[in-house]
């Protein structure tokens, strides 16, 4: 698992409060993670904070699983 | 006409997490005060405050057992103190598994006197320091007052009225007569009422401090600078925490065999019309709202054995509320005990009327009245007049009466008794 995949769940468990083991790759925030779009609107904050990333309204609206939040910051970190 | 009994209770205060301990704490003469520790007020005129002990403390609050950590997360402490103690009410009253039928008649009235100032003071430091895009979405409904009634109302599924008073320190006992008003008038035939608040915070304790209304004498003794109608009084500590009760319209609460705790017979409202923060100088407010609370209960000042007074330690209010009391009294009063636990757990603002009721409602179903602390030098206007000094006292308790009076010059009394 990658640096950016560990932190992006610590980030998650902390947020959702769901336990770790939930927060595969494949799961959906909402579908799988009891989110609501407000929750995401707070995740994509913290991944921003974490990472140092600007990720744009548009973007953020793509980012369902987790696998796509990793995939997103590994592409637009510095 | 429809009659409202309490059937369950629910606390969170500075003496404890849950009704027994807090109950038990009381009445061994505790203090739930001390130097503020959630954040350093050394700069702050005021030092000291009745926080709600954390989870590991003798008599701590846990917040884990009935609050999502989800919903810990976004909301302000208030909040959360408001749900647990609705909880609480809910699982006394053994109402955990309502039918969908009894949940459309099931609602919520649980109020705050300024609500969610912790969260209103830092997400506005965000906003300085990091810009708007830093702000919660979770800002406005983790703060909002009536988001205790929300969460409530979602996380058991009550679907009758859904309400929040705001009268700043007289919320609580508002919120308990309007719910056993809505249940009277057949809106509902259960309300979980009361209030709740959380604003011991840099701005919070600042802002009362500088309306000259803490104490600020005792910050090397914080036991014992609540001190109600002492000679020594300089201002109230303030507390927090929430309390609820569950009231049910009686035959519906006699009919699944609840235990029912008391009846609320009386409820008086009043505006002093007179300033925003002093009292009326003649207690006018205050008499006419007891005065009101006694007359729809149908009792007698002689049939009143307790009366929790606001009594919040204030220089000006303690003695215009114990002449209001001895007007509406007369003779009456030589056998009245009158006591302001705020002298034990502080004033918990919008809590306060709620919490006090629940106090109320032990003291009928114990036989018993809780202490004034520190009540050393009482002040001249007090004498002939049962304070309950240091003690709790053993006695007779058939009715009771709840004073709350608040900014603005609202007052609120509520009368219960023994069924």
């Amino acid at each position: 698992m990658s640096e950016t995949a560990d932190r992006v769940k610590k980030i998650v468990v902390e947020h959702l409060g769901v336990d770790a083991e939930k927060v595969t790759e494949e799961a959906s925030f909402i579908d799988d993670l009891g989110a609501d779009s407000l929750d995401i609107v707070e995740l994509v904050m913290a991944f921003e904070e974490e990472f140092g990333v600007e990720i744009p309204d548009d973007a953020a609206e793509k980012i369902t699983t987790v696998k796509d939040a990793i995939s997103y910051i590994d592409s637009n970190k510095g | 006409m429809r009659r409202v009994v309490v059937t369950g209770l629910g606390l969170v205060t500075p003496l404890g997490g849950d009704v027994e301990t807090t109950w038990a704490n009381i009445l061994a003469a505790k203090s739930g005060a001390g130097k503020i520790s959630r954040f350093d007020a050394s700069d702050q005129k005021c030092h000291i405050a009745c926080e709600v002990k954390p989870a590991d403390h003798e008599y701590g609050f846990d917040p884990n057992k009935r609050v999502d950590h989800k919903v810990q997360r976004q909301v302000d402490p208030f909040i959360v103190y408001g749900i647990d103690a609705a909880g609480q009410a809910i699982e006394d009253a053994g109402l955990t598994d309502m039918d969908e039928a009894t949940r459309l008649r099931a609602g919520v009235s649980i109020g705050s006197g300024i609500g969610g100032l912790p969260g209103i003071e830092s997400e506005s430091l965000v906003l300085a320091e990091k810009g708007p895009g830093r702000v919660s979405p979770h800002f406005v409904h983790g703060r909002l007052i009536n988001l205790i009634s929300g969460q409530v109302s979602i996380k058991y599924g009550l679907m009758g009225p859904n309400h929040a008073v705001v009268t700043a320190c007289s919320t609580g006992a508002h919120s308990i007569g309007d719910a056993a008003r809505m249940i009277r008038d057949d809106d509902a035939d259960i309300m979980l009422a009361g209030g709740a608040e959380a604003t011991i915070c840099p701005i919070g304790i600042a802002g009362f401090a500088q309306a000259r209304a803490l104490s600020t004498n005792f910050n090397d003794q914080p036991e014992k600078a609540s001190r109600p109608y002492d000679k020594d009084r300089d201002g109230f500590v303030m507390g927090e925490g929430a309390g609820v009760v569950v009231l049910e319209e009686y035959e519906h609460a006699k009919a699944r065999g609840a235990k029912i705790y008391c009846e609320v017979v009386g409820y008086g409202l009043s505006g002093d019309a007179y300033h925003v923060t002093a009292p009326h100088p003649e207690g006018s407010g205050a008499f006419r709202s007891m005065q009101m609370a006694l007359k729809k209960s149908g009792l007698q000042p002689s049939d009143i054995d307790y009366i929790n007074a606001h009594g919040t330690s204030t220089p000006l209010g303690d003695e215009l509320e114990l002449g209001a009391v001895r007007k509406l009294f007369g003779n009456a009063i030589a056998n009245v005990s009158m006591s302001s636990t705020k002298s034990a757990i502080g004033h918990l603002l919008g809590g306060a009327g709620a919490v006090e009721s629940i106090f109320c409602i032990l003291a009928i179903r114990d036989q018993i009245v809780p202490p004034t602390l520190n009540l050393d030098n009482p002040s001249e206007g007090t004498a002939g007049v049962d304070l309950v000094p240091h003690k709790a006292k053993n006695r007779e308790v058939r009715a009771v009466l709840n004073n709350s009076f608040g900014f603005g010059g609202t007052n609120a009394s509520l009368v219960m008794k023994a069924v």
